[in-house]
């Protein structure tokens, strides 16, 4: 399979036609064979479309997606195109509304619009549920502004009609600014948003501090190893290598039970302590700032120590007895000579630890405290509880995004060292 | 620095105690963990700590006859199975193919391809379950499976592509000039040498199938639930030594998979060594 083509093509070459150029014949042998290399990758693609690219794209579809209100209440959207957003609309948009509200009750819709009206303005599901309540028919011709306006005094702000068109849709920055602690006041600028809603930026910190926190916590205590390692000769550097690959291959679900069994009140650290005459009462080491961190750690600081064992394992040691042969101290030549040569390997596994932690759900679900529940907790929890499918893509775009930025970072990062696995050309 | 024997001064034999003191610590904060968890299953009482009260097989009677932890046993090993056997097959294409495509487009093919390991679970997760939800592929294998392969698929590329880096395509090219069809050079020739990089590709696909939770949390029905979603629960609900049991088992397979690796690496290495 491999250069078969290319010999293929000069055995029978031999024979044919002389008058086709030995180059053009090679050309055109290349070619088919990188058709045919082509091919091979062709099905992974198609397959990775559908089961991961597709998917993704519409999740990021779906944080700018805004049909919901439109769809329920057609009439009211186009009367409002023409409305300048100054003063109240006029006595068309009311009647459309009227009309809308009462086909939306009839088919049962009314609520669709309420949940998607009632992210931007709090109050607007009651609103708009009472209207459709209290609405008994459409009102006489004139008569539609002040009907509504009985029903419910909101009708008679602004506010309340500046809030259905900006979800007229079809698309909305709505979820993404919402995402980032921003809206749109009623005027249509973008400012601040309450401060009782004003979470995801807090979130993003939090999830920003504690990626980092784990990442420095890896490298810590992963630059020792991977020394210990590099250094030792390959048969006994082997053996100790197990203690790093073992927890690397154990199921997430195992270390982080195994966790909750250390560190609970009743654990194995709070006894001993104990035992010691250390504490008094168990120390709380879980279900806190703590426990994440410590499991995080746990799990990710094998991602941190192989890429920094690689790269020591590159250094020669050469190097460090040129370095001591000139009278470099061993500190300096250490810090001069041995640990700028491991930079790269640092950033590759601080970088790697960093990513994989940004996006991290199961630990802090399982070891965290209210307080220390992450992004993705956020993207499940809209997700699969409160339904706000809008928020939850949006703020999986912000992860996505940072992610990927990371990501072109360390592929540029490890395209240096050649460690993409033996991919690259 | 290559060993003890060019250790020359007192500071330096500090800094080396320090290194294995340091080192040692961070071993033990590895395993421990691991190691902890382990006697709780056969533990007789009905709580997660020392001292054992006394020593019984109950919790693994317990997961045995209970058809919920079995039924997610099944799971795994059906999803797990399924997912490598899917991606050995789409990754070892696609790593033949990458291996002898030229293109400028190549790092880019090379980056979506790999993009899965990268991309946060609950990202694919939440984007499989609106994707998957309106054409019926949440609550069922199926959908489960797609998935798994999606994540999988990826380190078979890695692992298939490393072993084609490292092979001689002189081979091939003797193979056919001795006259053998491609298909028969594939089969002869170039599948025996590059059969432990499939091995542990498929390893590696298997273990990230078996491991894998947050997808199952979006999209397994009741009847799908894998064996770590049964652990996922069982820690959130009622933490019970039953869990340990599940955590035992599993470790098996991890160690299984762990030494199936290193004893292909040697095996390659050996071969290399001679070669």
């Amino acid at each position: 399979m491999v250069g078969l083509p290319m010999t293929a093509a000069s055995s029978t070459g031999a024979t044919a036609s002389a008058d086709v150029p030995l180059k053009r014949r090679l050309r055109r042998a290349e070619r088919t064979r990188q058709v045919k290399a082509l091919a091979l990758v062709l099905p992974l693609l198609v397959f990775l479309l559908f089961t991961f690219a597709g998917p993704i794209a519409g999740m990021l579809w779906r944080s700018v997606d805004d049909r919901e209100v439109r769809q329920v209440l057609p009439q009211t959207i186009a009367a409002l195109a023409g409305w300048d957003g100054k003063d109240l609309p006029d006595e068309a948009a009311f009647a459309a509304l009227a009309s809308d509200v009462l086909a939306a009750r009839a088919s049962g819709t009314v609520a669709i619009a309420a949940k998607r009206l009632n992210y931007a303005l709090n109050g607007f599901r009651t609103i708009l549920t009472s209207t459709a309540r209290n609405l008994k028919a459409a009102p006489d011709p004139g008569m539609a502004k002040e009907t509504l306006g009985k029903i419910n005094a909101a009708w008679r702000e602004r506010a309340t009609w500046t809030t259905i068109k900006d979800a007229s849709g079809p698309i909305t920055g709505f979820y993404l600014l919402a995402a980032l602690d921003l809206t749109r006041n009623v005027d249509g600028a973008i400012i601040a948003a309450a401060p009782d809603q004003s979470i995801y930026r807090n979130l993003f910190m939090r999830t920003f501090v504690i990626s980092l926190s784990v990442t420095a916590l890896c490298l810590i205590l992963g630059f020792p190893v991977a020394y210990l390692l590099a250094a030792l000769p390959p048969g006994r550097s082997n053996l100790l290598m197990i203690f790093v690959l073992l927890p690397f291959w154990t199921s997430l679900l195992v270390r982080t039970c195994a966790w909750i069994v250390l560190l609970q009140s009743k654990g194995v650290v709070n006894d001993s302590l104990h035992w010691l005459g250390i504490i008094d009462e168990p120390l709380r080491l879980i279900y806190n700032r703590f426990g994440v961190c410590v499991a995080m750690t746990h799990v990710l600081l094998p991602f941190m120590i192989l890429p920094l064992y690689s790269s020591m394992k590159a250094i020669s040691p050469a190097y460090m007895r040129a370095a001591a042969s000139l009278g470099a101290p061993p500190l300096t030549a250490f810090l001069r000579i041995y640990l700028p040569q491991t930079l790269p390997g640092i950033g590759a596994g601080s970088l790697l630890v960093f990513i994989l932690a940004l996006g991290y759900y199961i630990t802090p679900a399982l070891v965290g405290g209210a307080a220390d529940q992450m992004i993705s907790y956020f993207i499940a929890l809209y997700t699969t509880e409160t339904a706000n499918w809008g928020l939850a893509s949006a703020l999986g775009a912000v992860l996505l995004l940072a992610t990927l930025l990371l990501a072109l970072v360390y592929g540029k990062l490890v395209q240096g060292q050649q460690v993409t696995g033996g991919m690259k050309n | 620095m290559s060993d003890n024997s060019s250790l020359r001064t007192a500071s330096q034999r500090i800094a080396w105690t320090a290194t294995i003191v340091v080192s040692t610590l961070v071993f033990i904060f590895l395993i421990a963990p691991i190691l902890a968890i382990m006697p709780l299953s056969f533990s007789s009482g009905s709580y997660l700590t020392y001292p054992l009260p006394g020593l019984s097989l109950r919790w693994y009677d317990d997961f045995i006859t209970s058809p919920r932890w079995m039924n997610s046993l099944k799971n795994s090993l059906i999803i797990g199975i399924a997912s490598t056997a899917l991606s050995m097959v789409l990754g070892t294409l696609a790593a033949l193919g990458l291996a002898q495509w030229k293109s400028r487009f190549k790092p880019l093919v090379l980056a979506f391809v790999l993009s899965p390991v990268v991309v946060p679970g609950v990202i694919t997760a939440v984007g499989l379950y609106f994707f998957f939800a309106p054409i019926g592929l949440t609550g069922s294998y199926l959908g489960l499976i797609l998935a798994h392969t999606a994540l999988a698929t990826p380190f078979v590329v890695i692992t298939v592509g490393a072993t084609l880096q490292s092979f001689d395509t002189n081979l091939a090219r003797a193979a056919a000039s001795l006259g053998a069809s491609p298909l028969y050079a594939f089969r002869r020739v170039i599948l025996p040498l590059i059969l432990p990089g499939l091995a542990s590709g498929a390893l590696f696909a298997f273990a990230t199938s078996f491991d894998e939770v947050v997808i199952v949390l979006f999209m397994a029905g009741p009847e799908q639930r894998t064996l770590p979603r049964e652990m996922f629960s069982g820690i959130r609900e009622n933490i019970s030594p039953t869990i340990t049991a599940a955590a035992l088992i599993l470790t098996t397979v991890s160690v299984i998979l762990l030494a199936t690796m290193e004893a292909l690496r040697r095996r390659n290495e050996r071969l290399k060594g001679g070669g």
